[in-house]
């Protein structure tokens, strides 16, 4: 039989809220965490909206030892794994240090931090650039401090596909676990809001360039032309459910139950793209079918022909308006490797609390076919959920997560 | 050779600016003869620290020599001979 994995902690870390808690409040009551950029000055480009992670001050969660050798998104990132690992009350002195490890995703590693040192070596020379520059900078950063911080020596890793990475660094821990490690730490944690990394974002043509906050995020809605980029993300705690119950893990959110990844053609391909292949083949590996799956969270691009391709495959499996679609992600932006996993957990919420988060501020354009939750939380009993992401230069990937007994 | 000598209490300032501080190790204690490592500063941090006083300092300091001086006395005199 195959190792039912299960998460047993979560640690959030978004634009419209502070720990688990507070971001699930917020996303209930539909608070907007995007607004101008104030982390550098943004007048002078085309897109000036941002969801920021606010009233974050490192030195109260991180020893001053971890601050000269940490970007903003990796301190976010050992806050929220240490905010996990406190929900999941795992002592990790007591477990085995190779029965643990780290998979995380990254889109872009410690983009303000290799900034500012990329600055003092033009402008200043060589011997002005961080020593810690040498890591600081990398994609798989977030799981080495994380590792280092908690002891866990067990197998780590980073997965590297934008969005959709906050999904499958989840299957790889997943698979990790089946593999024999007991306990791994996984999510994504995301961010680079500095110039080099904003005209990087602006490169893909996706950012919206709206300048009022209600208006400037709106996937499946026929305004819709592009996205506010977001920080901050989701660190998970994910178990061998046996282990979790030998260890007596006090709360078991639930099964990871399924989850396939896929890749579009290329564009001048005459193949069909990935994203319906990615649910059948999630759905397939859960052993659950279209009826199963009471709400879908979904990517959410905001780009009409990235919306339409999500809805055709929504509406092509599931039928036209016949399951609740939501993306409480319009109130954060998209947070690149964090926003798969935010998702993630947004979806664990709703089955414990029996409430879908809504979609703000958007209109539903009528041809999409989608039940699409807007405007407030509506009330309804879930024992599954399908989370969708999406990464820039065609990754798909699917989840199905499934309450527990 | 530098016109100004490297005190214990300018190396304790850089360290702190340049690494932080472990919260397990009393730096304002006798640390001279305190090994580096045990002080919660491993090879990188020393780098980290030797650079800002290459500049401070406007000496050279060669990166193999310094991760061989392991505590503050021998950092010091490192510093202070070159």
């Amino acid at each position: 039989m195959t190792t039912q994995v299960v998460v047993t902690g979560l640690g959030v870390i978004a634009p419209n809220g502070l720990g688990l808690g507070q971001w699930w409040a917020a996303t209930l009551r539909g608070v907007n965490g995007i607004a101008p950029v104030s982390r550098f000055d943004a007048s002078g480009y085309p897109a000036r909206l941002v969801g920021e992670v606010k009233d974050f001050d490192p030195a109260e969660h991180l020893p001053s030892r971890l601050l000269p050798q940490t970007d903003h998104m990796t301190r976010l990132a050992l806050v929220a794994a240490d905010w996990a690992l406190a929900d999941a009350k795992v002592d990790t002195s007591t477990l085995p240090e190779y029965g643990m490890g780290v998979v995380t995703a990254s889109s872009a590693g410690g983009f303000e931090f290799g900034q500012r040192e990329l600055q003092n070596l033009w402008s200043r020379g060589g011997k002005y650039v961080s020593a810690y520059q040498s890591f600081a900078w990398f994609y798989a950063v977030n799981t080495g401090q994380i590792s280092i911080r908690n002891g866990m020596r067990g197998p780590s890793g980073v997965v590297v596909s934008d969005q959709a990475g906050g999904l499958d660094a989840v299957a790889q821990a997943r698979r990790l676990i089946r593999k024999g490690t007991p306990l791994m730490v996984t999510g994504g944690v995301d961010g680079s809001t500095c110039p080099w990394g904003w005209v990087a974002q602006l490169a893909s043509g996706r950012l919206s360039t709206a300048v009022e906050a209600d208006r400037a995020f709106l996937p499946f809605d026929a305004r819709a032309a592009g996205h506010v980029p977001g920080e901050g993300g989701a660190i998970l705690v994910l178990e061998d459910a046996e282990a979790a119950r030998r260890r007596g893990a006090s709360t078991v959110y639930c099964e990871i139950a399924g989850y396939a990844a896929t890749f579009d053609p290329r564009p001048d391909r005459r193949r069909p793209p990935g994203l319906r292949r990615a649910i059948t083949l999630a759905l397939e590996d859960a052993g659950m079918s279209p009826e199963d799956i009471d709400v879908v969270f979904a990517d959410a691009a905001a780009v009409p022909e990235l919306d339409r391709i999500e809805a055709e495959a929504i509406t092509a499996v599931f039928g036209s308006h016949a399951v609740p679609v939501t993306a409480p992600k319009t109130m954060t932006g998209r947070l690149y490797a964090g926003g798969g996993s935010l998702d993630l957990v947004a979806a664990l919420m709703t089955i414990r609390d029996g409430v879908i988060p809504p979609t703000v501020n958007v209109t539903p354009a009528a041809d999409y076919g989608l039940d699409l939750v807007v405007g407030k939380p509506r009330d309804l009993p879930v024992q599954a959920a399908l989370v969708l992401a999406r990464g820039y230069g065609g990754y798909n990937a699917a989840i199905v997560v499934r309450s527990i007994g | 050779m530098s016109d100004r000598t490297l005190t214990i209490d300018d190396l304790k300032r850089i360290l702190r600016e340049c690494a932080g501080a472990d919260e397990q190790v009393d730096l304002d204690g006798d640390i001279l003869d305190t090994e580096f490592i045990d002080l919660g500063y491993d090879s990188l941090a020393m780098l980290e620290t030797s650079s800002r006083i290459e500049r401070e300092y406007g000496i050279k300091l060669d990166d193999d020599t310094v991760v061989s001086a392991t505590t503050p006395r021998a950092f010091l005199a490192l510093v202070n001979g070159s």
